[in-house]
């Protein structure tokens, strides 16, 4: 493997795990905006604030560590995006902004009202978010960014492949979350809930699972350089994918949602690295590969020491993090707390 | 005139449209987020104090300050982390044409801050949910890996604003007829170790134990003021103005040492500094005043005092604007009143921190003082603007250069028209960030002045959950 590859794996190291991590957290964001008045929802918010609560921060800063490694490793890509796919981004950014600040004022806000207006805009905008980024990624994929970068503003993401990619990345993290907080509901006892949530979640698993097939059709036409990889090389991890969709609904059905959300966070996974195989060895699809991509020698390096070093000291403090919020440890209720459901984990548990 | 000149400044006409609006979301962007940064670097330590001195000394109110702040850091932590992912969006979305040539110059350390990022936000996240369910000594203990991340991430951050200062660690071709410019000989480490960095790091960091110390100590002269003079009080104004205090001395030594690296390395930015229109020596310091139409008009001039603080000499001179062509000088007014304001508010932060102590030592307890404690309010929203002019000062003495005397800043911005739309909209969200995190804030001080230390469910009205209350 060349040293701009093992970047550009490392990179996508961090895109999969914002899409699982980041993704059960927006997920959540349906749940939140679906849960019904402050009364019947209440069970269900509180539930969704202790899920995310301890990690969310952390989630996000995958997506940080995805941008740093882009504009670092390939810099001239990532000039290119940004100035093509202008619009997307500052709308995915527009709903990063608007759902972490209203996440924390929401959990901090002195009243009923204000809690309502922030948990409002926190669930709208987790939806805005993984939109846009799944459209990015649908127009890099399809060749729609030029290597000069400043393509169409509208034109470079209006597309069948970009938009079923916002779509299925809005679907995907729905799924995430609604196995996370089925298996959390159930664990902390609250037994109804846990089967609306089950029932939601099916829903949802089918729905999506039928678009990722559909989108299929359109998206060999869209892009060809794509699908070529997608239905060859990349295929049997489409396969696992289905498999193991499928098997997310039959767990769940079955209520064995423990087992369920493994079996979801594989089939998201799966997916996601099934566009990474078939996008191999383009950076921007069509336009520049990544060995062309690369910048400086030196500079790839140093990257992989930050990964090293990443390896060493942030994944064992992650562990730790998803350990404490994941096992008993901190199932003891403090004061402020009493009312709430146990802590158990939520996203924390992928 | 001065309106004429600042506008001119900030439109030069012949720059890509993207030039003005990618300017002021940035400096928007930043100014605001540099402030929660601030925190994010300086109140994990503040708290260690106030928790450590709870656990040792088993002393309920400094727990319960740092309960508190801890619940206060959680808030300004979480818009901190998403109005710093904006400007990591923003370096690609406004700043295409440094990105690209430059990202793999420049791109290292903020690698490194991503790091120390992800180690802060993961202890903070153990930190703040492990209250109660922790042993009390480890659950201390989280917050040591924060604050060593502040340091890393400040060091980082400060790297590349240094390196677009000091470019090194890489060789520059420009563009001739048929080739584009190139970027290369690419030295990552040489660009983040480069010669501004070590003392532009230690001026920003103890810069942000100053902003806290003083908005914090603010705080609870504020309620001494309105009567709470309780150990609460006490305790919560003394610790955060120790650390303020100590900053406040620290800081014009590094200032100043700042400072004299600038007659080497950007003599344009000195130049408008200490606004000299001709090179003089010795030079004299320039107080106040405003360049106008070509002359210096309301200064009042120490003859002399200019060449001890800028060049650390009797006799040496402080090289004019007309060494300068026109084109490459910065902004000059702009850069010398945000400098002079600085320096103006770090004095008096000084004098008015010595002085405590000094009272203090003498048997006099300022706190007891009205006029004292109006001031320690006021301190805190001086700090900021102290700190908020101190990066006026170098960001505007740069221009008009991203990466000094290589690449102007009107290359460097983004050539998209619709960047007025996203300033726009970048605007009313940061305004309604900052009408959230105070209504937010302040309705936490309130409940907690009302003695209801805990916050209530803020989902749902407690009496809806029946179910919760009855299961245990």
């Amino acid at each position: 493997m060349s040293l701009a590859v093992a970047v550009a794996v490392a990179l996508f190291v961090g895109v999969l795990a914002y899409a699982l991590f980041g993704g059960a957290d927006f997920g959540s964001g349906f749940f939140d905006l679906t849960a019904g008045s402050a009364e019947e929802g209440a069970e269900l918010r509180l539930l969704i604030d202790h899920s995310i609560g301890p990690v969310w921060e952390a989630n996000h800063v995958w997506l940080i560590y995805v941008l740093v490694m882009w504009w670092t490793g390939f810099p001239e890509t990532f000039a290119a995006t940004t100035t093509t796919l202008i619009l997307p981004l500052a709308l995915a950014l527009l709903g990063i902004v608007l759902r972490g600040a209203s996440f924390a004022f929401r959990k901090y806000s002195g009243s009923l009202a204000q809690a309502r207006i922030f948990g409002a805009v926190f669930a709208g905008s987790s939806l805005i978010t993984p939109f846009f980024l799944g459209a990015v990624a649908g127009a890099v994929a399809s060749g729609r960014v030029p290597a000069e970068g400043n393509g169409p503003v509208l034109d470079s993401w209006l597309h069948p492949t970009s938009l079923f990619g916002g779509v299925i990345a809005v679907g995907a993290c729905i799924f995430l979350a609604g196995t996370f907080l089925t298996a959390d509901a159930q664990r902390s006892g609250h037994e109804a809930l846990a089967e609306r949530l089950r029932v939601k979640t099916l829903g949802v698993g089918i729905v999506t699972g039928g678009i990722v097939f559909a989108a299929l059709v359109p998206i060999r036409h869209d892009a060809p350089t794509l699908s070529d990889r997608l239905l060859g090389v990349a295929t049997p991890l489409i396969v696992v994918s289905g498999i193991a969709g499928a098997a997310t609904l039959l767990l769940l059905w079955r209520r064995r949602h423990a087992v369920a959300r493994v079996a979801a966070a594989v089939s998201v996974a799966a997916v996601i690295l099934g566009w990474g195989v078939a996008q191999y060895p383009w950076m921007l699809v069509d336009q520049v590969t990544i060995e062309d991509a690369a910048g400086a020698r030196s500079t790839l390096i140093g990257l992989l020491i930050v990964v090293a070093l990443a390896g060493v000291i942030v994944l064992p403090s992650l562990a730790y993090l998803f350990w404490l919020t994941q096992t008993e440890e901190w199932s003891r209720d403090d004061e402020h707390d009493s009312t709430s459901p146990r802590p158990s984990g939520g996203s924390a548990t992928i | 005139m001065y309106l004429n000149e600042v506008l001119s400044a900030l439109s030069s006409a012949d720059g890509p449209p993207g030039l003005l609006p990618a300017r002021q979301q940035m400096a928007m962007s930043l100014g605001w987020h540099i402030i929660l940064a601030c925190f994010g670097v300086a109140f994990p330590t503040m708290i260690f104090v106030v928790h450590r001195r709870g656990i040792v000394r088993n002393d309920p109110v400094a727990l319960g300050l740092a309960r508190r702040w801890a619940k206060v850091s959680a808030v300004l932590f979480a818009i901190g982390a998403v109005s710093g992912t904006v400007l990591s969006f923003e370096m690609g979305l406004l700043w295409p044409g440094l990105m690209g040539p430059f990202g793999d110059v420049l791109g290292l350390p903020f690698a490194f801050e991503g790091l120390s990022f992800f180690v802060e936000a993961i202890f903070l996240g153990i930190y703040l949910y492990g209250w109660d369910r922790m042993p009390p000594r480890r659950h201390l203990m989280m917050l040591i890996p924060m604050a060593i991340a502040g340091v890393v991430g400040t060091f980082c951050v400060v790297a590349v604003n240094a390196w677009m200062n000091n470019p090194t660690g890489f060789t520059f071709v420009p563009a001739t007829g048929t080739t584009p410019a190139q970027v290369t000989d690419v030295n990552p480490w040489r660009a983040m170790f480069n010669d501004g960095v070590w003392l532009q790091f230690a001026h920003m960091w103890v810069g942000a134990f100053m902003l806290v110390g003083f908005v914090v100590a603010g705080v609870y002269a504020a309620g001494m003021l309105k009567g709470r003079r309780d150990a609460h009080h006490r305790l919560g104004f003394t610790v955060p103005f120790v650390f303020a205090s100590v900053a406040s001395v620290l800081q014009p030594v590094i200032g100043h040492l700042l400072g004299l690296r600038l007659a080497e390395t950007q003599p344009s930015k000195l130049a408008a500094f200490e606004l000299a229109t001709t090179t003089e020596s010795p030079a004299p310091l320039r107080l106040g005043g405003l360049l106008i139409d070509g002359e210096v008009r309301w200064a009042f001039d120490i003859p002399r005092l200019g060449s001890i603080i800028a060049r650390n000499s009797f006799t040496k001179g402080v090289q004019g604007l007309d060494t300068i062509p026109l084109e490459d000088q910065p902004p000059v007014n702009i850069t010398h009143v945000a400098f002079q304001v600085m320096v103006a508010i770090g004095s008096l932060l000084l004098v008015a921190a010595v002085a405590f102590w000094f009272a203090r030592w003498r048997g006099h307890d300022f706190t007891g003082n009205r006029w004292f404690l109006r001031f320690a309010v006021v301190a805190g929203p001086l700090a900021v603007v102290a700190l908020e002019c101190g990066w006026v000062a170098t960001e505007v003495g740069r221009q008009p250069w991203t990466v000094w005397q290589v690449l102007r800043t009107e290359d460097a911005a983004s050539m998209s028209s619709g960047l007025w739309w996203s300033y726009a909209v970048a605007f009313v969200v940061y305004v309604g960030m900052t009408v959230g995190a105070f209504i937010v804030l302040r309705s936490m001080a309130r409940r907690w002045r009302a003695g209801d230390e805990e916050l209530p469910a803020p989902y749902g009205p407690p009496a809806a959950r029946p179910d919760e209350r009855s299961r245990r």
